[in-house]
């Protein structure tokens, strides 16, 4: 009786708790779905089911999840026009469709290119994809977040699974290595953002992003250094997510160390997530702000484009060369976020979708090559890799020129629009530091390719003849081969006939 | 009946490039089979090229045969070709040199990819030469750095992979520039009026205030001159022109480098006359530094490859003085010169791809007395050389005479220095010729064998077409006048006008009647005045 008339619960108002739209969350639920149904299959059975049988299940929820964003996108693109649900919690519209389907994408590529890997190395049981898929559902929740608490949420279900991904391979120290650096970091820069969410909220009074822009739309604060520290912790929350310089630090070392269709995964998934997100939070929470984040964004461009073109020359591993490598494509996206207009949003969104393929092309092959124990990734051993395994070297060198930027593959275009993005917003020199740091980036990309076409006889010692010989009993699973196959199909077709995946990213953000 | 006219153009960029799908295709142990076709797929490039010209409209100066389909159509970039009489023979030179360059100079490795390459090259040098809208070019442009990449780098020399590296990055750091300033100009041109383009036709008329114009002008013009190249930006040329196969060093020296040259006429004249204007003195002291620059240096070197490649530097400054002359004669003889360049320096390389077969060694010291076991290619070389000199009678006084006309009559002390230029070009070449062919043959050189008949077949069409062009360039200069005219005459009403302009024939200009008002000026040169190549054709 006390109670209820005295208690502090009284004073509370019920939790009010929106009803669930479980068809605007579609996909990552398919995604999360499948996750808890794999772990539970594998413990439906004494004996362990196969691997492939994982991969396959892993490959059809994420063409379910592709299926469903595009119904989703015919219902907001053509019937309704995009929308927000669960109390503006989730927005529905072509930005997180977008998002949605070049996660799955990514998920399904790196399914089929991690299934040998996970054969050849012997990991077993569902973890591996069940984590996949998790990881997968937070990026989508960050793309389709309408608020900074889902933006959080998100962050952690798929920088959680990605740590413990990056360990996956509990035979190679490096991999542990890289699973506890990544969480240390990854934790740290947590941390920082939810301290940026309250502060934001302490200064808004509003933790979604449409009543925040709201807010400052209708209010002019007279001291607003809460929200300015609140908002650059934000942001360095995210540029950790998507290793911009100078918070890249742990992206060498976890590429490094991390099986290497994991690092693939995580180049294109966690890059693709932090952005989508990032670029929610500054054109629809910060978008009044912009004259005060467009400076920290321009620093961070050209810092990441640099640092990450100038740090990869020096090195000799491929997989960590690809690392920076990362790094200085997380610049490019970045010139499209500084632009802040719609045609920053659209470049952006087509650099990511594009690279996603190649990015996962790339570090397939590098897992094919890497050999028994993921550990061939020195440059020496690709040397003479076209004569061994013509194909594979052609593969390659095609995802190494794209990301080069060379024309007629999607690579290309991608740069351009995010150049086409910035000049139209005249940061010139911007465009001109992104296009020169290209142009540093092609000599490394260049390198590897030069190294995997060369062959002289007259130079073979009994250690590159090693080489030679452990790259002809290289095997390509099936598996492997659809996933490059796919990869390099989308990379070339798109890069001579572009323009429906261009006109994709250009309605996705007409219907932001 | 409605007979849609048949896309030449769009047929001439896409036949190699297919053919080099086909040929990558095939299997690799098929090396005669690869072979043939290569050499038959570029002859059938030459055949329908040769069409083109036959079809060419004489006397018509604007864009003909033009195709135009939209492409990528958000931001406004289509699939559009066009020739004009600036083109048209740069692409028949395409067309002659690639056929040569496989037939007369063959890799004995990997030959399947080596051909593939070289054909997706022709289609990229064509694409280039042929596009009118300004993306699609940059991607040409930056297309031919793929295949020269591995061409270099797979089948050069010794030092294949430094030269080969050092290309790309200089030539794709000057592209850098090119890109911003392309989106640069079509966004300036959006703003004004409303429509998102890359048509060349389309920018032209974009209004830009001289500061704009000069910062775009440099930034279209640094990947140009890298290309070229042009004096300071030169370092690649000789690395790349030397560590590359013979067939290789054809096609950068006679046709890449033309690539340079034929984007500042075609876009920045067009773009940018009034920073044309304005900047002439600039790249005409470049240009004059050039030619006595690559000559001094040519006549120290030791190694034939290198030698040429210095001798294609002075060759390019002249073509740039040319173009920058601001004349009819100037800009003609230029144009011209790119074609007589690609002809001698791909016989030139040949030549000497034919001796370094038989000698293993481009070093001059080590050869000698090539004379005495070679007198047919002694007496090809000899033509050649003499072309390169620019004696008259031979295509290579054409060309230079006419820039050197045409600059003297609007920059007259550039001209005077750059005529020394000319005379250097006889020193070193002629040295170089006697160290290499005179005196007496050691045991080696005595060895040498003649040219095959199949390699004089392979001279034979450059060496007629020096000789045609020298004794009767007529019939090129009918074709090439019309736009260069209307080119030049568009240049100097757009210097003279302010914002908003007057369309003014150039016709009614008033001319200066003193020449030496102004050095910087530039003038149309009355029909009457036209040089003696061109007596009464228009």
């Amino acid at each position: 009786m006390t109670l209820h008339s005295t208690g502090l619960l009284a004073t509370l108002a019920p939790v009010h708790i929106p009803p669930l739209a479980y068809s605007a969350v579609l996909p990552p639920v398919i995604m999360i779905g499948m996750a808890l149904f794999l772990l539970l299959l594998s413990a439906m059975f004494k004996r362990q089911p196969n691997t492939g049988v994982y991969t396959a299940l892993t490959a059809a929820a994420s063409l379910g999840a592709i299926a469903a964003s595009l119904v989703l996108w015919h219902y907001i693109s053509v019937r309704h026009g995009p929308y927000t649900a669960m109390e503006g919690a989730i927005s529905v519209d072509g930005f997180s469709v977008l998002v949605m389907v070049l996660v799955s994408c990514a998920l399904f590529l790196t399914a089929l290119s991690s299934d040998g890997y996970l054969r050849r190395e012997g990991v077993q049981g569902p973890e591996y994809h069940a984590l996949m898929l998790l990881s997968t559902s937070g990026a989508m929740l960050m793309g389709a977040a309408g608020d900074l608490i889902v933006i959080f949420l998100g962050l952690e279900i798929m920088s959680i699974a990605l740590y413990v991904l990056a360990g996956m391979d509990s035979k190679r120290r490096e991999s542990g290595e890289a699973a506890i650096k990544y969480f240390i970091l990854g934790a740290f820069s947590s941390a920082v953002f939810v301290y940026g969410i309250a502060l934001t909220y302490g200064a808004t009074g509003s933790l979604n992003l449409a009543q925040i822009a709201n807010y400052l739309s209708k209010n002019v604060l007279i001291s607003n250094g809460l929200l300015l520290v609140g908002l650059a912790l934000l942001v360095v929350g995210f540029a950790f997510k998507i290793a911009a310089v100078p918070f890249h630090m742990w992206t060498p070392d976890v590429y490094e160390g991390s099986p290497t269709p994991v690092t693939g995964f995580m180049a294109s998934v966690a890059k693709a997530g932090g952005f989508a997100a990032l670029l929610r939070v500054l054109l629809t929470a910060g978008d009044v702000l912009r004259l005060d984040w467009q400076p920290m964004i321009w620093v961070l461009a050209i810092l990441t484009l640099l640092g990450g073109a100038i740090l990869a020359l020096v090195q000799t591993n491929v997989k960590r060369m690809l690392a920076y490598s990362s790094i200085n494509h997380a610049g490019f996206v970045l010139v499209g976020v500084e632009a802040a207009t719609r045609q920053g949003v659209d470049a952006a969104l087509y650099y990511l979708f594009t690279y996603t393929f190649v990015v996962i092309g790339s570090f397939a092959v590098v897992s094919v090559v890497g050999g028994k124990g993921d550990k061939a990734h020195n440059l020496e051993e690709y040397k003479g890799l076209s004569a061994t395994q013509p194909l594979l070297a052609a593969m390659l060198a095609l995802f190494l020129l794209a990301q080069a930027g060379i024309p007629f593959t999607t690579g290309f275009l991608a740069k351009f629009t995010v150049i086409a993005a910035a000049a139209d917003s005249h940061s010139y020199a911007l465009a001109i530091i992104a296009m020169l740091s290209a142009a540093i980036a092609a000599f490394f990309y260049l390198r590897v390719v030069f190294y995997m076409y060369s062959s002289s006889p007259e130079t073979s010692t009994a250690g590159s003849m090693g080489v030679l010989r452990a790259q002809a009993a290289l095997k390509v699973p099936a598996t492997m081969a659809i996933a490059l196959g796919l990869a390099a199909a989308f990379t070339l077709f798109f890069g001579i006939v572009p323009a429906p995946v261009i006109d994709f990213a250009h309605k996705a953000t007409l219907l932001f | 009946m409605n007979t849609q006219p048949f896309p030449y153009l769009t047929t001439l960029v896409l036949l190699p490039a297919g053919a080099a799908v086909v040929i990558a295709a095939l299997p690799s142990n098929a090396k005669r089979l690869i072979q043939w076709l290569g050499v038959l797929a570029s002859v059938a490039v030459l055949a329908l090229a040769v069409t083109v010209a036959v079809e060419f409209r004489v006397g018509y100066a604007a864009y003909q045969m033009i195709s135009n389909h939209s492409w990528i159509s958000t931001y406004g970039i289509s699939w559009d070709l066009g020739i004009d009489g600036i083109s048209l023979f740069l692409v028949l030179l395409v067309a002659v040199v690639f056929p040569l360059a496989l037939s007369g100079a063959q890799v004995k490795e990997n030959s399947k990819s080596y051909v593939a390459w070289m054909l997706l090259l022709e289609a990229a040098c064509l694409g280039s030469f042929l596009s009118l809208d300004l993306l699609l070019f940059f991607l040409f442009f930056e297309l031919t750095l793929v295949p020269t990449y591995f061409i270099i780098g797979r089948w050069g020399h010794e030092r294949r992979s430094y030269a080969a590296v050092k290309f790309f990055i200089y030539t794709f750091a000057g592209s850098a520039f090119l890109l911003v300033g392309i989106v640069t100009l079509v966004f300036i041109h959006q703003h004004q009026t409303g429509v998102l383009t890359f048509n060349l036709t389309q920018l032209i008329s974009t209004r830009l205030d001289l500061g704009t114009q000069i910062l775009l002008f440099l930034a279209f013009t640094s990947a140009f001159a890298v290309k070229a190249p042009v004096f300071p930006l030169h370092t690649w040329s000789p690395d790349a022109y030397r560590e590359a196969p013979a067939g290789g060093s054809v096609v950068l020296a006679a046709i890449m480098a033309k690539l340079g040259t034929y984007g500042i006429i075609r876009f920045d004249l067009n773009l940018f006359p009034r920073a044309s204007v304005d900047l002439a003195p600039l790249l005409l002291t470049l240009a004059v530094i050039g030619i006595i620059y690559g000559a001094i240096v040519a006549a120290a070197q030791s190694d034939l490859k290198r030698l040429v490649a210095y001798s294609s530097l002075a060759s390019l400054g002249f073509i740039v003085l040319g173009t920058f002359a601001f004349s009819s004669e100037g800009l003609a003889g230029g144009v011209i010169q790119m074609v007589n360049h690609g002809l001698i320096t791909a016989a030139l390389f040949l030549l000497i791809g034919m001796i370094y077969e038989r000698r293993g060694t481009w070093s001059i010291p080590k050869l000698g007395g090539l004379q005495k076991p070679a007198p047919v290619l002694a007496a090809v070389f000899t033509v050649v050389m003499l072309a390169s000199i620019g004696l008259p009678g031979l295509a290579g006084f054409v060309g230079e005479f006419l820039i050197l006309t045409g600059t003297f009559i609007t920059h007259r002390w550039w001209a005077v220095v750059a005529t020394s230029g000319v005379i250097f070009a006889a020193l070193y070449l002629l040295w170089a010729y006697q160290r290499a062919f005179h005196g007496r043959p050691n045991a080696e050189n005595s060895k040498v064998a003649d040219l095959s008949w199949k390699e004089g077949l392979v001279m034979l069409p450059l060496v007629v077409l020096i000789v045609f062009i020298g004794i009767y360039p007529k019939p090129v200069l009918d074709r090439i006048t019309p736009s260069v005219d209307r080119l030049i005459a568009q240049v100097d009403r757009e210097a003279h006008t302010k914002p908003p302009q007057f369309a003014i024939p150039a016709k009614q200009l008033p001319k200066p009647t003193d020449p030496t008002i102004s050095t910087s000026s530039i003038r149309s040169i009355p029909s009457s005045r036209q040089g003696a190549f061109n007596g009464g054709s228009r």
